[in-house]
């Protein structure tokens, strides 16, 4: 189990290292994608298929596609994509910040006594989840639809020029 | 190391290097890619946590990781308009230019 | 028909009335000024006769009116109305005389401006007189005392712009002020020991036997009584009024005022009040009499003063150029043969000389007052001359009054009176000093007159003054006669052989005397009267003056001592040098301690004033507005150091966020876990 585990681990956190080193814009939008379906592999590996169905179906399937249509809408010319990596000690302060950041957190787990429970797969079914969905936590369902459609319906305001009046209509 | 430290050392990475990325880099594209990231460590954390936590029959870990992505969905988009609108206003989307806020 | 104590008090009102009416009347109101005064004198003359009548039906009463002024704690001031003889007698002289002096006024006033003003204030002063003359209490005599005082210098500077007339009109009310200083001395001291101003109150007036007997017995230091000194005190008021040496310098200069405010005030009436005063507080003054251990009697001071004054009046009058000045050196000296009269024990004679001289020397101030009008205002009787031949009811007048004041024997007023005078000096058991004073002036007295007569009305005019001089008008000629009828008639009531005025105003009958006891004194006066007569006529009269640069005759004679006597014995040089530069002396250390020490002390708070104000402002602006400013500024400094944190860049917060958790992670870690 814990080959596959570091495998997806490895995949994951070597396209995102690439991702975020690409001079191209491109390149790294479409790198990242693939760290995000590495993403969608562990949830697989952890049981969790209904999380690793909605990773990919709005990480790879959608906000990929907008992060897309923001590079295209932003580039000046073909060659100005995206200046790389912002020169020497930026970068280095960047990657010690990242360092101390990861430094910590590994020691913390290392030395805690995360007595994990050796249990079987735990088994969720989508009818559970929907059930829930409906039951304790609609409240919680009915304010994430209503933050999306206030979300997304201002970021049409300010991506259309900020204060037009009438809002197009249909959320995606 | 058990599985659960094994995950949360991946996570933790993956953390580490969005952080790393959204710092470095000045394009406002790729910071928001690496905040992407860091929230995506952070579902990882939860399904690790559900996975091998101490209850794991519950599918909180799980609701919770679908709402998370909702919530990064909406963001993401809001993100994106504010590029978009930085764009029109400096015709680059250089992040240290953006700086109007500057006290 | 009589008037009873009751209403006394109309007869100094009606004057009143009339100044009052005179103080509102315009300039032009001369008619109503003039006629308001005399018809007043008319009406307090016609009152006093009345109360004369009154007084003379029972001589020996002191018939007494006292009512309460105002309540002061436990007792009440209360004042009085008197009458008795020698108050009605002395408020007949006084209403007829200042009728007949308001009378001639009128003339004499005519081609003045300020005419009104002229009556208003003689009014004043004749109520203020009457009111001194009726009183029964201390207090209200000296509240007319003072009220005479202030109408007297409200006449002598009545032509005020003239500065000599001003000058004067201050010597003689701070002169006569010095005296009423004791005056006013000797009634606080009555009034602590007896506790009463009420001459006669039923038995508990000051100069009732009872209360007089207390006074007599208290004893002061050196054997003194108590009431000798209160009456010395008292009669220090009476020596400035009357002009007594040594504060008779005002007399003189008092002549600035228009000739019959000299003839009213100066000759009849106001100077007359202080022997009135002593006259009145006889039984006080003389009290100390019957004992006979005491060291001193007030009535050997007041004789001595008299005596020496009588001398002193005349000789200096035979020295003087000034016409008014003569008259009223004279009249000094007729007042010191009054305060001797006082002294040596008669005040009925003193009352009697009182009388006659005021018909005499008011007609020989109105005789010369209308010489001088004539002689357009020419004074210096080196400048006259020659006016008996123009002048004829004037000179007939004016020799009537000289004989009445030199004491031409039988006839005349003044001769009687002042034989009176002399016999009461002659009968002193103390000293016979004073006779001789007295009989030495009789000698001055008529020498000096006799030279006035003769350089004013005898010879020829010696300039143009008098070269065009013509006869007074009626109005001012009627009136010298009127009073030379008096001088002459009132001297036979009290001629040694019918006493009637002495017994009236004593209540006791006196007995007559044939004329021939104390014979050899008369035959004495009347050679002395003849001698100096005859040496004035002898110097003047025979080969009189031809031109005003002669020099004359007693000058020629006796040069150092002409001038001498001419310069008024340089008394007033005296007064200035010694009490002049006191007094500066006094009034620049005064104004020393005005300016420096309070001033000092003024300035001294002022500048605390200004130290606090400068000290406040520092505190305020140094020390409150400093802090606030220094805590606003360091306010805004931390705002402005936070706000450098606000760098506007993305990256730096996301920065700041991960050392943050670093570091807090860290501290969890390494600090517990807790």
């Amino acid at each position: 189990m814990n080959a596959v585990l570091v495998l997806i681990a490895l995949v994951t956190v070597g396209t995102a290292v690439a991702a975020m080193s690409r001079r191209s814009l491109l390149h790294s939008v479409l790198l990242l994608t693939g760290s995000w379906t590495g993403v969608a592999a562990f949830y697989l590996w952890a049981g969790a298929e209904f999380a690793a169905f909605a990773q990919v179906l709005i990480y790879v399937g959608a906000i990929s596609m907008a992060l897309l249509f923001a590079v295209l809408l932003t580039r000046r010319s073909r060659v100005d994509l995206a200046p790389g990596p912002a020169p020497g000690s930026r970068a280095l302060y960047a990657i010690l910040a990242g360092g101390a950041v990861a430094g910590v957190l590994v020691s913390a787990v290392a030395r805690g006594s995360l007595a994990a429970a050796r249990s079987p797969t735990p088994a969720v079914t989508v009818s559970q989840l929907g059930s829930l969905l409906m039951g304790p936590y609609a409240a919680t369902l009915l304010v994430v639809g209503v933050l999306l459609t206030v979300a997304l319906i201002g970021a049409v305001v300010l991506a259309a020029g900020g204060g037009g009046p009438e809002k197009p209509g249909g959320a995606p | 190391m058990s599985p659960l430290q094994l995950c949360l050392v991946f996570s933790s990475v993956l953390f580490a290097v969005g952080l790393a990325g959204a710092l470095a880099r000045s394009n406002s594209i790729l910071v928001l890619l690496g905040i992407e990231l860091m929230l995506n460590a952070a579902n990882l954390n939860f399904i690790a946590f559900w996975r091998y936590g101490p209850s794991p029959s519950s599918a909180i870990g799980v609701i919770f990781v679908i709402f998370a992505i909702a919530v990064t969905a909406a963001e993401t988009a809001v993100g994106l308009a504010l590029v978009i609108s930085i764009y029109r206003h400096q015709q680059n989307i250089r992040l240290q230019e953006a700086s109007h806020l500057k006290g | 028909m009589n008037l009873s104590a009751a209403h006394l008090w109309l007869i100094p009102a009606l004057p009143l009335l009339a100044a009052a009416v005179g103080s509102v009347t315009p300039r032009r109101g001369r008619r109503l000024a003039a006629g308001a005064a005399i018809a007043a004198m008319l009406g307090a003359l016609l009152l006093s006769i009345l109360a004369l009548r009154a007084a003379l039906a029972d001589p020996s009463a002191h018939l007494t009116s006292n009512f309460s002024w105002f309540d002061l704690g436990n007792g009440a001031v209360r004042l009085g109305w008197l009458l008795d003889p020698l108050n009605a007698f002395m408020c007949v002289m006084v209403s007829l005389v200042g009728l007949l002096i308001f009378i001639f006024s009128v003339g004499y006033m005519e081609g003045d401006e300020d005419f009104t003003r002229f009556f208003c204030f003689l009014s004043l002063f004749a109520a203020a007189m009457l009111c001194v003359v009726v009183a029964n209490s201390l207090l209200l005599l000296f509240i007319g005392w003072e009220l005479v005082g202030l109408a007297s210098y409200l006449l002598i500077g009545f032509w005020f712009h003239k500065p000599a007339a001003a000058a004067a009109a201050k010597k003689a009310f701070i002169t006569t002020r010095i005296g009423d200083i004791g005056f006013l001395l000797g009634l606080v001291w009555l009034y602590d020991t007896t506790g009463s101003l009420l001459l006669y109150d039923g038995g508990n007036g000051v100069l009732e036997t009872h209360v007089l007997g207390d006074l007599a017995s208290q004893m002061l230091a050196g054997g003194i009584a108590a009431s000798t000194a209160i009456g010395l005190l008292i009669f220090c008021g009476a020596a400035g009024k009357s002009g007594q040496f040594p504060l008779h310098v005002w007399l003189p200069d008092a002549m600035e005022g228009p000739t019959p405010v000299s003839a009213l005030i100066h000759a009849a009436t106001m100077v007359a009040a202080g022997v009135f005063l002593i006259a009145r507080i006889f039984p006080l003054v003389s009290a100390d009499l019957e004992l006979a251990s005491a060291p001193l009697h007030a009535l050997t001071v007041v004789a001595g003063i008299g005596a020496i004054t009588a001398l002193l009046g005349a000789a200096i009058a035979a020295a003087q150029y000034d016409l008014k000045r003569i008259l009223a050196f004279s009249t000094v000296s007729q007042l010191g043969y009054m305060m001797l009269a006082l002294g040596v024990g008669s005040w009925v004679a003193a009352i009697f000389h009182l009388l006659t001289h005021a018909f005499f020397k008011a007609l020989l101030f109105l005789a010369a007052g209308s010489a001088i009008h004539a002689a357009h205002h020419e004074q210096d009787i080196r400048q006259l001359g020659g006016l008996r031949g123009p002048m004829r009811t004037t000179y007939a007048t004016f020799a009537v009054g000289m004989m009445a004041l030199a004491g031409v024997p039988f006839v005349f007023s003044g001769f009687w009176s002042k034989e009176a005078i002399l016999h009461a000096a002659s009968q002193w058991s103390v000293s016979q000093l004073p006779l001789y004073a007295g009989l030495a002036g009789v000698v001055l007295t008529a020498f000096y007159m006799t030279r006035l007569l003769c350089e004013v009305f005898w010879g020829a005019p010696r300039s143009p003054a008098p070269a065009h001089a013509h006869e007074s008008p009626a109005v001012m000629t009627l009136p010298l006669v009127a009073l030379a009828v008096g001088a002459i008639a009132l001297g036979f009531l009290g001629t040694p052989a019918w006493p009637w005025l002495q017994s009236r105003l004593t209540g006791k009958d006196v007995p007559a005397h044939s004329l021939l006891e104390g014979g050899s004194l008369m035959a004495l006066s009347v050679v002395l009267v003849a001698t100096g007569l005859g040496a004035g006529w002898a110097l003047y009269g025979r080969r009189p003056r031809v031109s005003a640069a002669d020099p004359d005759p007693l000058a020629a004679a006796a040069p150092r001592t002409f001038a001498f006597l001419g310069a008024r014995m340089k008394l007033d040089e005296l007064y200035a040098a010694t009490l002049g530069r006191l007094n500066s002396f006094g009034a620049a250390l005064a104004d020393i301690l005005d300016r420096w020490v309070w001033g000092g002390a003024v300035s001294l708070l002022a500048l605390l004033g200004e130290f606090t104000g400068f000290v406040n402002r520092g505190v305020d602006e140094g020390g409150l507005n400093a802090g606030f400013d220094s805590v606003s500024e360091r306010i805004r400094g931390a705002g402005r150091a936070y706000s450098r944190a606000q760098t506007g860049e993305a990256h730096g917060y996301l920065r700041t966020l991960a050392i943050a958790f670093v570091v807090l992670a860290l501290l969890v870690l390494l600090g517990g876990g807790r």
